[in-house]
């Protein structure tokens, strides 16, 4: 009796080479397993899904994925993703990025997206530090640790991604890791359907990078301690543990939805007739 | 009386509206009285604009300006992103679902555009990047005239890659060469700088608008529904490659990285290398439809000055001059400065004894035109000047005048 696939094999691109470019002990994987059976339970056609990224580990996602894929610039994604939004409002727009790629070099994109409430998800996988180019130290690297750049340990302070996508305006909020598959599952399904910008930060590991710099131990102990060093919201007491789980979940107008009220005001006062275009001819003419 | 809140939002541009042209298609084939940057943004909305991303920045802001008034009413979009990195971003995203997309800025925005414009170079994007230049480098002088960022234009993001660039030397030839960019972005799927004078963007002339059809509009080669296998850069049947746009049903990778013909990373030396000559081959094997320049008093010409921009109505007006004083000049007016048509200037260097360069640089024009003339006893000179001044037909004459050059002498 032939052994029935998983769901993601329905996803993955035939004709793309594998295996993956991650490294054994990564989590990115699991990230990307659990957004593709989000996205099928959402119910989205592979059509109207664009999956945009920056670079890094996180970056390459895209490339093994069935759906419309966009593999942009370094902290660039939500640049590209907000384009592609803003001029097909009937896409579903779903950036995966990395914390040195969303907060660091992309952090300005990233605020701004929050603010305008862009109608895009906003998968950031965490995993502290600059995984592709050999583990420098990023934004949410924890005070002390070791990198690759910080061989006396990390001096600034790290940034807490969610905190700012709250206080700068998303729709949706929230953290899982990839330990708790189910609930990043359901946090990711919740954020695509959800009109303004959403962000799902997903704590993962770098069991080749981070994990060896800092003693962390073997992959099965990075994910271990992700069940140990997190708490859901409700039970957070201060204890130094990560919150997960929903921090925002709210309705505020949608940046493509209300362009359509401008549209409509400026109809309205110009009261102009649409520039038709000059004679539009065959592709192949004289310019 | 007492405003509405719309019109005050709206009170800038309405100005420039009211006071330049309602444009509209009963107006075409008629005469407007308009700014470059004006003549650009029209020209644009006539080529079929319709996705603007931009971040303000002088002497290019009238543009993004107008569209923001413009583009709602016609059902298009105009966005202010947060910078310029991500206006070069967001027209690139909007181009792939199909849209005609534009940015405009100047040279301090152009150099953060650069990363991004090398990835709709490395993507095969369609896309028009404005840069009304002013003086550099830095914040320089932002409302003063320069011809500063010629080579910036041709080089200014990283490794080998062909580029398109047009340069309006008149308020008319703003309005038309951008419509001549899209057109040329969309047929050749590739980037197109405009590069704009300060003083072109600023200075009000008359414009004939043109007739509908007398400037056609192009569309993108799409590729045919239902195959059953769709390559986004394979070469089938010509060295652009039709586009598909996203959420059409071809779902496809787009990637900064070298790539296969499927659209896929590689890192296979024969793939990238035949990338590298398909997407220069595209603009090399079309070179009588994408160089475009003007041609004054040739025919018997001695001395010819080559420039572009403002710098050639001086060039023109001193011609005309050192013509009526005997002397036997001619003008060549670049309008597309790259790919630099080198065959032109090869053919010129062969059958005239000077040339004269002036431009707003310390000699960038130049170094192009001494690498293409070939023949050593053509003298080739400049005039440069980067004070914020433009150079004037006078000094033009002086230059020409001049007893120092071969055969001035006597």
């Amino acid at each position: 009796m032939a052994r029935k696939l998983p769901l993601i094999h329905r996803y993955l691109r035939k004709d793309k080479k594998f295996p993956t470019v991650w490294c054994p002990g990564c989590g990115i994987g699991v990230v990307l397993g659990s957004l593709i059976r989000a996205i099928h339970n959402s119910g989205l056609s592979k059509d109207d899904v664009v999956l945009v990224s920056g670079i890094g580990c996180t970056g390459r996602m895209p490339v093994y994925v069935d759906f419309n894929t966009l593999h942009t610039t370094h902290g660039r994604a939500l640049t590209f993703a907000s384009g592609v939004r803003l001029a097909n409002p009937k896409l579903k727009v779903i950036t995966v990025m990395g914390d040195g790629d969303a907060i660091a070099i992309g952090g300005n994109h990233f605020i701004h997206a929050c603010r305008r409430n862009i109608e895009i998800t906003a998968i950031v996988v965490n995993n502290f530090i600059y995984g592709m180019t050999g583990g420098q130290f990023s934004p949410t690297t924890p005070t002390g640790d070791i990198s690759a750049t910080s061989p006396f340990g990390n001096i600034a302070q790290s940034v807490d991604i969610c905190e700012l996508a709250r206080d700068c305006g998303a729709s949706y909020v929230a953290r899982s890791t990839i330990y708790h598959v189910n609930e990043m599952e359901k946090q990711i399904a919740r954020a695509v359907t959800t009109s303004g910008f959403s962000v799902v930060e997903v704590l993962s590991t770098c069991y080749s990078r981070y994990g060896k710099l800092n003693q962390k131990g073997s992959p099965r102990e990075m994910f271990r301690a992700l069940k140990d060093q997190t708490v859901p919201i409700a039970k957070a007491d201060g204890d130094g543990r990560i919150s997960r789980g929903v921090f925002i979940d709210r309705a505020e107008a949608a940046y493509s939805d209300t362009y359509q009220t401008i549209v409509a005001k400026a109809r309205e006062h110009d009261g102009g007739e649409p520039l038709p275009l000059l004679n539009p001819t065959r592709p192949g003419g004289t310019p | 009386m007492q405003e509405t809140t719309t019109e005050i939002r709206f009170a800038s541009p309405k100005r420039y509206i009211e006071e330049s042209l309602i444009f509209k298609k009963s107006q075409l084939g008629e005469v407007g009285f308009l700014s470059g940057n004006e003549a650009c943004a029209y020209g644009a909305l006539a080529a079929g604009l319709s996705f603007y991303a931009g971040y303000p920045i002088t002497p290019s802001t009238e543009i993004a300006e107008i569209l923001s008034y413009r583009m709602p009413a016609l059902g298009r979009v105009f966005i202010q992103m947060e910078d310029e990195i991500a206006s070069m971003g967001a027209i690139i995203g909007a181009s792939l679902t199909g849209r005609k997309s534009m940015t405009a800025t100047s040279g301090p925005g152009f150099s953060l555009m650069q990363e991004n414009l090398g990835y709709a170079c490395i993507a095969e994007v369609p896309c028009v990047v404005v840069n009304v230049q002013r003086g550099g480098p830095s914040t320089g002088s932002p409302t003063s005239p320069a011809q500063g960022d010629l080579m910036q234009a041709r080089w200014g993001t990283h490794g080998d890659h062909p580029i398109i660039a047009l340069y309006p030397a008149s308020v008319q030839e703003a309005f038309e060469l951008t419509m001549v960019a899209f057109n040329l972005a969309e047929k050749y799927r590739t980037p197109v700088v405009f590069l704009m004078d300060e003083v072109i963007g600023h200075m009000r002339e008359k414009v004939v608008f043109p007739k509908e059809g007398q400037i056609p509009v192009l569309e993108r080669r799409k590729p045919p529904k239902g195959l059953e296998r769709f390559q986004p850069f394979a070469e089938d049947g010509g060295l652009v490659p039709p586009m598909a746009a996203f959420g059409e049903g071809y779902r496809y990778h787009v990637t900064g990285l070298h790539h296969d013909p499927a659209g896929y990373p590689t890192l296979r030396p024969d793939e990238i290398n035949r990338w590298f000559e398909r997407v220069f081959a595209k603009i090399e094997q079309n070179l009588d439809e994408i160089l475009l320049y003007r041609e004054e008093d040739l025919e018997d010409a001695e001395t010819v000055v080559v420039s572009c921009g403002i710098t050639a109505r001086s060039a023109r007006a001193a011609a005309r001059s050192a013509r009526a004083r005997g002397q036997k000049v001619g003008t060549l007016t670049l309008q597309t400065i790259w790919p630099f048509p080198e065959k032109v200037l090869r053919q010129l260097g062969s059958r005239v004894r000077r040339i004269l360069v002036p431009e707003l640089n310390r000699g960038q024009l130049i170094l192009e035109i001494q690498r293409c003339v070939r023949n050593p006893e053509v003298e080739i000179r400049g005039i440069n000047r980067l004070d914020g001044g433009v150079i004037t037909p006078a000094q033009i004459l002086e230059k020409l005048e001049e007893r120092s050059w071969p055969g001035n002498s006597h």
